[in-house]
């Protein structure tokens, strides 16, 4: 297993394939990602990456923090998280990320923290009805309707779905493609939507439910390994994405 | 300029390379040269009327195309930027006075035509050109009158 990348959601564009379709795509930024610290099996019981994005000031950076940043020699960042890794898949602390770590083609596991939709009723939140519009039903058109039984279990069942907070929490999104990579500018275009709001920051993995295809790097695409690359891999990106697109219209 | 607009001038750049784009407004009667893939080979096709609206901006912008087929209205909106489009040709420039046409839809015949425009913009030129004619045609008529009066004298 390889480790996922933390990007940014710069928001969605679309592009044209060669026979005019066009695709929606998500633009993500992989900005200045890199690990910070490494869990092992012997010390932590497991073995994992934590990883670090954006560009965070020093002052705004608590001193312990700073501290653990300082460990690692990089940069205080904005955004950490940690992907598991089996250890065959371990790169070391400071190593730089790059968008060549995804190949165009290829289906991912996006993750992010969806758009807060505040206090919600049970049309918006549960996809209920609601009440009919006529026939005497007063005021409560979009109200849930009964919500239990009678004086026999004589109480409302935990789990019940009702009005509440929606949004602003983890959702990940499976199994979507890889369009192209922007090495350029170290973008990631996945094709369709992906939870959160623009600016928010994502974290993206390669599918569990997809074996992933030949030509991805291990342990991980790294920038400096990336820049020898590009000019060999920008011209099989374009036949990559067109292939499996032409067999799905097919 | 952020990272999705520096992204999406960089795909439009490389959309619009070698080709010209045909400035045309509402009102303004095209033919789009579309390239069609019937089985193995490739043709182009030729879609002609009258551009009933204009959307979007930069890579996103579109147009719509209505024309009467058979006695039926029918609109096709295109990608402005869509690598199936291998030309847009202006035939005749229309003077209307809104944004979208959408009003052609509920009309037939006669009261759907559109008149020609031959002055504003994109025309500056054309009409500069005839003014100068007329000036030169006035100087003429000048000249001409000045000589019959001469002669007279």
């Amino acid at each position: 297993m390889r480790t996922g990348l933390i990007a940014r959601k710069e928001g969605m564009t679309r592009i044209f394939a060669e026979d005019g379709r066009q695709i929606p795509v998500t633009v993500l930024k992989v900005d200045n990602c890199q690990v910070v610290a490494i869990r092992t099996q012997e010390k932590d019981g497991y073995t994992a990456l934590q990883l670090g994005a954006g560009v965070a000031k020093a002052k705004n950076v608590g001193k312990p923090q700073r501290g653990h940043f300082a460990k690692a020699k990089v940069e205080p960042k904005k955004k950490c998280v940690e992907f598991r890794v089996t250890p065959e898949n371990v790169v070391e602390v400071g190593a730089e990320f790059c968008a060549s770590h995804f190949v165009p083609g290829q289906f991912v596991d996006v993750a992010g923290i969806s758009t807060g939709k505040g206090f919600a009723g049970v049309m918006k939140r549960w996809n209920f009805g609601g009440l009919r519009a006529t026939h005497g039903v007063s005021v409560s058109h979009r109200s849930h309707g009964s919500t239990g039984q009678r004086q026999d279990p004589g109480k409302v069942f935990k789990g019940k779905k009702m009005a509440g907070h929606l949004g602003a929490e983890r959702v990940t999104t499976q199994n979507l493609k890889v369009v192209g990579v922007d090495l350029e500018d170290n973008l990631i275009l996945v094709q369709g939507s992906v939870p959160g709001t623009d600016g928010g920051w994502i974290m993206i993995q390669d599918a569990v439910k997809k074996a992933a295809p030949e030509g991805v790097p291990f342990p991980a695409g790294l920038k400096g390994s990336a820049k020898a690359a590009p000019a060999v891999e920008a011209p099989a990106e374009e036949a990559v994405a067109e292939t499996p697109a032409q067999d799905t219209e097919a | 300029m952020n990272i999705l607009q520096k992204f999406e001038a960089k795909t439009l750049a490389k959309l619009t390379e070698g080709k010209t784009i045909t400035t045309f407004s509402p009102g303004d009667t095209v033919i789009v040269n579309l390239k069609i893939v019937e089985g193995e080979r490739e043709r182009v096709q030729a879609y002609e009327g009258v551009c009933i609206a204009r959307s979007g901006s930069g890579l996103n912008s579109s147009f719509t195309v209505r024309k009467m087929s058979y006695g039926e209205g029918v609109e096709r909106v295109f990608p402005l930027h869509s690598p199936r489009i291998e030309s847009i040709e202006l035939v005749r420039r229309g003077s209307v006075r809104r944004a979208k046409l959408y009003y052609l839809r509920d009309r037939m015949g006669k009261s759907a035509r559109i008149a020609e425009r031959t002055t504003g913009h994109g025309l500056e030129e054309a009409a500069a050109a005839a003014a100068e004619s007329a000036a030169a045609r006035a100087v003429v008529k000048k000249a001409k009158k000045a000589a019959k009066k001469e002669a007279k004298a």
